[in-house]
């Protein structure tokens, strides 16, 4: 066990598992997450808890992921590298730890400008892959990066994030690999609706044997209505919705589309389910986690396993 | 070359307020090759603000000059004979130049007239982009020729990130993907395994943010 | 061109051959560019982007030259003197407070 985290438990065990995702508020009241994690808790394995998305201000994803551990969910902190230096870092981690959270994902973070500070200086001190590096080195060889031991190392279930839908496409499997020599334990894949893509990219990474060394979560985000489709299709970088599933959702009148995303996000799960290489899914039902248990418990993973 | 943008007039006029006299000097290096700080722009600018300030009923006199470079102690020293007869020294010349001035020149306000802008080249007359941050320690042997610190909006040593999309970086659409260009360019020279070795975390210390910066050459000084 | 200004002109026409035609290739295109730099400066420093404008013709079009002259000169006109002849025309600023009978 490297962390003992609960994610990496019912990993380790076999199961299928799942994770969902928690934006915090853009203010200081923790209720809001409250009743988020309600509507998470017993549908999942772990939670991530995001860092400041799209640049804009929200309260920390460390004060999140001790708000949901509070409910009884077990969170997983998102880490960007945008506006901390690794000495920051370094100290959120061993924070973070301190405080019990054992699941990290670590990530670049959208540049500022997207956000409400686009004067704020740009930090990346160190990328993702070095951010991923970094936690290796502490929990593993309990020292900092300078090489000081540590009082104390963190124990954290390391993840990171792929785009099997990116540009180029050449250089994906080869990033994935780099990711777990740098010390992933897990990926999220972005959202997936190109399934024959993302079948092309399994298959590159499970001939390097990449699924043994690394536990990959399909990424899956239950479209609402064709409406969201379109505009996911046109604005969002590195997203690849093919016109067939948009025609499937707009053949539907307007008011059974939203049941008719759910249907397909279901469907698509029970594929992921029984495909080789993929451990467990990441479901980002963004300002709809209300619907989480109907989409996991409609693809037959509740309960979720409990694993001592 | 030193890159720079002009200030907005009226920013420079509000500069100048306090002033009847003042020197513009310009400068016949990086600024006169981007066209910001050379001999032309410095005759436009002072019939500008001659214009402007006779228009407004403040005449001003302004000499017109322009030094072979501003970040040389020598051609700096031309103006020595004439500087106290003036108020003040509106320079287009860089950051570095105008300070140089100001340096020498300990009596006598010294003003911008530019935003001084980055390091940079000639993609074509009209265009220049950015190319070197300065950082102090090139690695450009190991990206096929292209800077990752400048090139990439974010600095990464191990891009493409997420949200570079058919070759363009998310931060807008004339911003080429700098890791693109540098995977690409080490396809072309068959240099793909510098891609995939993982590097060692940046030093920032030999870059700016280690302090202000100097250069002693023991065999010169 | 602002140097013609800043000797009194309270307009400035700026003539160049026809578009595609002209003697020196894309000198007028280039000159087009040019003329609408100095219009911008002049807006922006309260002269009045409309004292200077950009013509094409060509050298034969004696008609239209003449023509073109009379439009614009009743333009400035109507517009009034530069605000840099107005301000010459006014009693000179002294600093020193006395006043100018």
């Amino acid at each position: 066990m490297k962390s003992g985290s609960n994610l990496e438990k019912v990993l380790a065990a076999g199961h299928f598992s799942v994770t969902a995702e928690c934006g915090p508020p853009r203010g200081a009241d923790p209720d809001v997450v409250r009743r988020k994690a309600a509507l998470v808790k017993g549908n999942v394995d772990a939670c991530n808890v995001t860092d400041n998305q799209t640049s804009v201000v929200r309260m920390s994803s460390t004060a999140g992921c001790m708000l949901i551990k509070e409910t009884g969910i077990e969170p997983l902190l998102q880490m960007v590298v945008r506006d901390r230096n690794r000495i920051a870092l370094q100290s959120d981690i061993l924070g973070a730890s301190a405080l019990g959270i054992r699941n990290i994902l670590c990530l670049s973070g959208d540049h500022q400008k997207f956000g409400d500070d686009p004067q704020a200086k740009n930090v990346f001190d160190i990328d993702s892959m070095q951010l991923i590096h970094l936690v290796k080195t502490m929990r593993d060889e309990g020292i900092f990066p300078s090489g000081n031991k540590l009082e104390g190392a963190p124990q954290f279930f390391i993840g990171c994030a792929v785009n099997p839908f990116a540009d180029p496409f050449d250089i994906r499997v080869p990033r994935l690999k780099m990711k777990i020599e740098a010390g992933a334990d897990f990926v999220q894949t972005q959202c997936i609706y190109n399934m024959d893509k993302f079948k092309t990219y399994l298959d590159l990474a499970k001939k390097d044997g990449l699924h043994e060394k690394v536990k990959i979560l399909a990424g899956v985000t239950p479209l609402k209505s064709a409406g969201m489709a379109k505009f996911m299709k046109k604005m969002v970088a590195g997203m690849d919705i093919p016109d067939a599933v948009i025609k499937r959702i707009a053949d539907e009148p307007k008011e059974k589309q939203a049941a008719k995303g759910i249907e397909m996000c279901i469907e698509q799960i029970q594929e992921l389910k029984e495909m080789e290489g993929i451990s467990g899914i990441h479901v980002m039902a963004i300002e709809w986690e209300e619907k989480l248990s109907e989409i996991i418990g409609g693809a037959g993973l509740l309960p979720r396993p409990v694993v001592e | 070359m030193i890159t720079g943008t002009p200030k907005p007039i009226e920013e420079i006029l509000q500069m100048l307020e306090p002033y009847d006299t003042i020197i513009l000097a310009g400068c016949y290096g990086c600024v006169t090759v981007c066209r910001v700080g050379g001999e032309k722009e410095v005759e436009i600018l002072a019939s500008t603000i001659r214009l402007a300030r006779e228009a407004s009923g403040k005449k001003i006199t302004i000499k017109e000059v322009c030094l072979e470079r501003q970040c040389d102690p020598e051609y700096i020293e031309t103006m020595r004979p004439y500087v106290e007869d003036y108020q003040a020294v509106l320079s287009i010349a860089c950051g570095a130049g105008i300070q140089f001035l100001a340096e020498k020149y300990m009596l006598t306000p010294l003003l911008p007239g530019i935003n001084t802008g980055f390091l940079g080249v000639t993609e074509r007359q009209g265009e220049w982009a950015e190319r070197c941050q300065g950082c102090g320690d090139c690695v450009l042997h190991l990206t096929g020729g292209i800077c990752p610190v400048t090139r990439c909006a974010k600095s990464l040593f191990h891009g493409p990130c997420g949200g570079s999309s058919k070759g363009i970086c998310e931060v807008g659409k004339d911003v080429p993907c700098g890791w693109q260009l540098i995977v690409d360019r080490l396809k072309s020279l068959n240099q793909m395994d510098n891609y995939t070795k993982l590097k060692p975390y940046k030093g920032w210390n030999t870059s700016r943010d280690g302090g202000p910066r100097r250069i002693f050459r023991e065999d010169m000084i | 061109m602002l140097k013609a200004f800043e000797n009194g002109a309270d307009g400035v026409m700026v003539m160049g051959c026809l578009e595609g035609n002209c003697h020196f290739v894309n000198g007028n295109f280039r000159a087009r560019a040019r003329v609408a730099r100095v219009s911008r400066i002049l807006e922006t420093i309260g002269i009045g982007a409309e004292r200077i404008r950009m013509f094409n013709l060509s050298a034969g079009e004696g008609a239209r030259f003449a023509a073109f002259v009379s439009e614009f000169t009743d333009e400035i006109r109507n517009l009034g003197p530069s605000p840099i002849n107005v301000a010459r025309q006014e009693p000179a600023k002294i600093p020193t407070g006395e006043i100018n009978v």
